[in-house]
């Protein structure tokens, strides 16, 4: 995917305009953040599960290593394969390696936010083979030649009658506008590819070291069909989704779906572990599983360590205001919304996606909802930080700040500033109580009024009080 | 006195119950230059609640925008002021959960074997929202004050997720006589103040605003009421832009009774009255 | 060598070389004991009310529940349902306790013991568990119960023996275990209610590529 976070400032300015998308995040905050609140309020325990989710993965990261290896072992001993990857470009290879030795034509895809980290469908095509999404969110984004503006939700950005026209051509049927109608189409379409690929990729939300699994969470049944139809299953996932156990696994899966759609939980839950056993009627006969490093490792350690804790929920963007005013795409790349804000930076350097954490009120709202207790806005600060060590905080930003720190550091020019700045702004609004202009304060007054300082300072107010002996 | 030899002296005015406490107030940026009238609320019910309130004179302003923008040295260098400016203070107390959310970053950024980290979890360890000192500190009930009309309350977001501050001004509001609290719909969501979010990113801030003055005025109040200047000029002033006939005021100005004077953003009442 | 890099950049931010023994004797202990962590109360009731709490939760997921007072009736039931819906053809798993029945009240419609094709109307299949937490049923993989049954045809009929709802995950996750003590199965499904997506305006739709409809055939304890 093209990296366009450099331009995040016009990116939303266009999204703020496009009237379609305005009304899709109208109604997307009373989706999700509603079903989840509802879902909470069902499970009292849901507070405790986060501290033991937060704790754990805390563990899992100390010992990463340890349970990566273990988990690799059980994976060979099932009878699969591991494939270890530094970069996206090494993930690619060894994707296409896997798909060449089986002489794949098409690739049938469940949804992987890696697979979109590392721009693996653009590799196959252009390498021979055609991989075909199939998450309806993603299917749909295919064929318009877009990409997922969500994490989990991928299309929310587009509207019904968007899909009815990229339907109508795509599929050549008579256009509907029925949603119903629009999904069985979708459903048929689709049956052919998942009957006739070679390969299916998923993604795994969790892996389990303990058995050498993979597990994907969907509602659609999608990628229960990727990984059962096809001779080939190719799992390609991120180190930090390794789990110890089965019960371990079970903590996150009660977070995952109520933090996300707010169900209780996600209809399927399902566990691959190897290829098919030998008596087996069905299922894949090679299992390879592809972990892909791609920057993660060198976070461990790092002030960004608590970002490994995440489990790709998305609550954080649903309850995001900045996202629910801008939608994902504004943000220029893979990972939208505050986790997005955290990650990218890392992924495609803070140089490109330097707006991504500054565009944030830092409200805590993110923190607020995150299953495993991430401090998003702290690690969004970080970057501000690394930002400004290295020098590419804008200049007059950093003028700004060096000003106003000349001032703030001498409290009785301090004073002064502030008697000159409440006298000249009050002088200037007159009676009026307020301005609707004011310079250099382009960036409040263009949009709102700014109401007028009451005239004196207190401090002045107070020290003259004072004197009076009041 | 230097800082080097203020280090030495052990400063742990750790809060205690003995009647009369000493509080330092922290006026703020917004309180001191926009709304002194904020302020002058404030030691009017730290007055009313047996506090002997100082408005110390070294502080300026809590180091938030350095803070945010990612200057650490800036940072640690206002923190250091601020930190012997209340010192000697049994409370430090703020009409403003951001900036004495920040007060309570101190210690994030100090390095534990920096002796500054320990003052600095000594001056959080005192610091104060306004509403929060009066209903968990000194459990002042005696609110002396009438309001008339419906009011809707806008949790501001530092008070609210650093701080805890929720049901401290609700609780304080329902004692002020006459007043009708109206809860908007999203009273938690952030009004795209942020700071200096709302210069840097403008538009978005004004998306975020705009929602909230829908909210605002489908509460059906004719006050909207909030603990941050901050936040309250930029819905004030959204308000206003809008034309909506709502007026914005800090919660201290209705719970010391002292709402003569015109809410943030009006002009005098002669001259609106003469227009 | 990315696996030596990537293991290395991990010990490097732990700021250790690789694991002592000691450390991952810890760590391996500690997926050999598989402990559960914190179980929601809701979860841990007596048998009547955790087939209670499935009813409540499969039906709240949007399953369709049909009871059963002895597996001798499944065949009727079986064939009323699909008979209602104008099926004319079954795909079963050959698990033995279904292959004891008499299934002559299916009268003309076809049963067939095969993997799943595309093009099937409706499946049956039995079930490891219900996990009564949140109305989710549990199968696994195995010769007599193929997982394409699972997920290809538009209707998913599932028998489940009331003797068989547990209370939790956790709970499942025993019986995986005793039942298949020296591997996992190729494949172990958790299914709670029938495929949907939302994917489409954001209006959710049941029946997006897994079966649009679920039924679970209770059978009541003898």
């Amino acid at each position: 995917m093209q990296i366009k976070s450099p331009n995040f400032k016009e990116n939303a300015r266009i999204a703020l305009h496009n009237v379609e998308l305005q009304e899709a995040l109208g109604q997307f905050k009373y989706g999700f953040p509603v079903n989840r609140a509802n879902a909470i309020k069902r499970l009292p325990e849901f507070d405790d599960l986060r501290d033991e989710a937060r704790d754990l993965k805390n563990h899992i990261i100390e010992n990463l290593d340890i349970y990566l290896e273990q988990f690799e072992s059980k994976v060979i001993e099932n009878g699969g394969h591991v494939h270890w990857c530094r970069t996206g470009d090494d993930a690619n290879k060894a994707i296409l390696d896997i798909c060449k030795q089986v002489n794949a034509k098409t690739v049938t895809k469940g949804k992987s936010m890696v697979s979109e980290e590392i721009n693996l469908n653009d590799y196959l095509e252009k390498n021979g083979v055609q991989p075909v999404e199939t998450d309806l969110g993603e299917y749909i984004l295919q064929l318009r030649d877009d990409h997922p503006s969500h994490i989990i939700a991928p299309a929310i950005h587009l509207n019904v009658n968007d899909v009815s026209e990229t339907f109508h051509k795509h599929h050549k049927r008579p256009k509907t506008e029925d949603p119903q109608a629009l999904m069985k189409e979708a459903r048929e379409v689709l049956r052919k590819q998942f009957v006739s690929a070679d390969v299916g990729i998923t993604g795994a939300n969790f892996l389990v070291a303990e058995t050498g699994s993979s597990i994907i969470v969907t509602n659609e049944g999608n990628g229960d069909l990727t990984q059962t139809l096809p001779k080939t299953h190719i799992v390609i996932t991120s180190i930090e989704k390794v789990v110890p156990t089965l019960e371990d696994m079970s903590l996150f899966l009660r977070l995952l779906a109520r933090s996300a759609t707010g169900q209780e939980f996600t209809v399927y839950n399902t566990l691959s572990t190897g290829p098919k056993r030998e008596d087996d009627q069905d299922g894949p006969e090679n299992f390879h599983v592809v972990l892909v490093d791609n920057g993660r490792s060198e976070m461990v350690g790092s002030e960004f360590q608590d970002m490994l804790r995440c489990i790709r929920c998305s609550s954080c963007m649903n309850h995001c205001p900045v996202y629910g005013a801008v939608g994902g795409h504004s943000y220029g790349w893979v990972y939208p919304g505050p986790m997005g804000s955290v990650l990218t930076p890392k992924m495609i350097g803070i140089d490109k996606a330097a707006h991504l954490p500054n565009a944030s009120t830092s409200c805590g709202k993110c923190e607020e909802v995150c299953p495993v207790r991430i401090p998003l806005p702290k690690l969004m600060r970080h970057w501000r930080e690394k930002e400004f060590e290295k020098h590419l905080t804008p200049k007059a930003v950093r003028f700004g700040i060096a000003s106003w720190a000349f001032f703030a550091k001498r409290p009785a020019i301090y004073r002064w500033l502030s008697r000159g700045s409440a006298w000249f702004i009050s002088t200037l609004a007159g009676k009026k109580g307020r301005l609707k202009k004011l310079p250099l304060a382009g960036g409040w007054t263009d949009w709102r009024d700014m109401p007028a300082p009451q005239g004196k300072t207190f401090m002045d107010q107070w020290k003259a009080k004072q004197k009076a002996g009041e | 006195m230097t800082s080097s030899r203020r280090l030495t002296i052990a400063m742990t005015t750790m809060p205690n119950n003995r009647k009369n406490p000493k509080v330092g107030l922290f006026v703020t940026c917004l309180a001191d230059m926009f709304r002194p009238s904020v302020a002058f609320a404030t030691v009017k019910l730290l007055e009313a609640s047996g506090c002997v309130v100082e408005v110390p004179e070294k502080q300026t302003c809590c180091g938030q925008p350095a803070y945010n923008s990612g200057d650490k040295a800036t940072t640690a260098d206002i923190a250091r002021q601020t930190i012997e400016a209340f010192d000697g203070y049994e409370y430090v107390v703020g009409p403003s959960g951001s900036c004495i959310g920040m007060l309570h970053y101190y210690p994030e950024v100090f390095s534990d074997d920096d002796p500054w980290k320990q003052r600095a979890l000594d001056l959080k360890a005192r610091s104060y929202e306004i509403t929060q000192f009066l209903t968990d500190i000194v459990n002042f009930e005696q609110i002396n004050a009438a309001f008339e009309g419906t009011i809707t309350y806008h949790d501001s977001c530092s008070g609210l997720r650093q701080l805890g501050v929720k049901d401290q001004p609700r609780k304080l509001l329902s004692k002020v006589e006459n007043l009708t609290l109206n809860e908007m719909e999203e009273a938690e969501t952030c009004c795209g103040f942020g700071g200096t979010f709302c210069v840097k990113y403008p538009d978005i801030s004004n998306r975020m605003v705009s929602n909230k003055t829908q909210y605002i005025s489908d509460s059906g109040a004719s006050t909207l009421v909030g603990g941050d200047l901050g936040c309250l000029l930029n819905m004030a002033g959204k308000l206003k832009r809008e034309g909506k006939q709502i007026e914005a005021r800090h919660i201290v100005e209705i719970l010391a009774d002292m709402t003569d004077t015109p809410a943030i953003g009006e002009a005098e009442y002669e001259l609106a009255k003469a227009l | 060598m990315s696996r030596a890099e990537i293991l290395g950049n991990i010990r490097q931010g732990l700021g250790r070389q690789e694991a002592t023994a000691e450390q991952r004797d810890k760590a391996l202990a500690r997926i050999a004991a598989h402990k559960a962590t914190i179980i929601p109360k809701r979860s841990q009731l007596d048998r009547k009310g955790q087939i209670e709490l499935f009813r409540e939760m499969a039906s709240g997921a949007a399953a369709e529940l049909i009871d059963l007072n002895e597996l001798a009736e499944l065949p009727s039931a079986v064939s009323t349902w699909l008979k209602q819906h104008d099926f004319k053809s079954l795909v079963s798993a050959s698990d033995a306790c279904l292959n004891e029945l008499d299934w002559s009240p299916l009268g003309d419609i076809q049963r067939e013991q095969r993997i799943a094709q595309s093009g099937d109307v409706a499946s049956l299949t039995t079930s490891m568990a219900g996990i009564a937490e949140t109305g989710t049923l549990m199968l696994y993989s195995r010769p007599e119960s193929p997982t394409t049954l699972n997920f290809l045809p538009d209707c998913h009929l599932v028998l489940l023996k009331e003797s068989d709802i547990v209370g939790s995950y956790e709970d499942a996750w025993n019986l995986v275990r005793q039942n298949n003590p020296k591997q996992m199965p190729r494949t172990v499904n958790m299914i709670t209610g029938p495929s949907r997506s939302a994917d489409i305006g954001q209006k959710l739709q049941m029946g997006a590529h897994g079966p649009c409809v679920l039924v679970i055939f209770i059978l009541k304890d003898g």
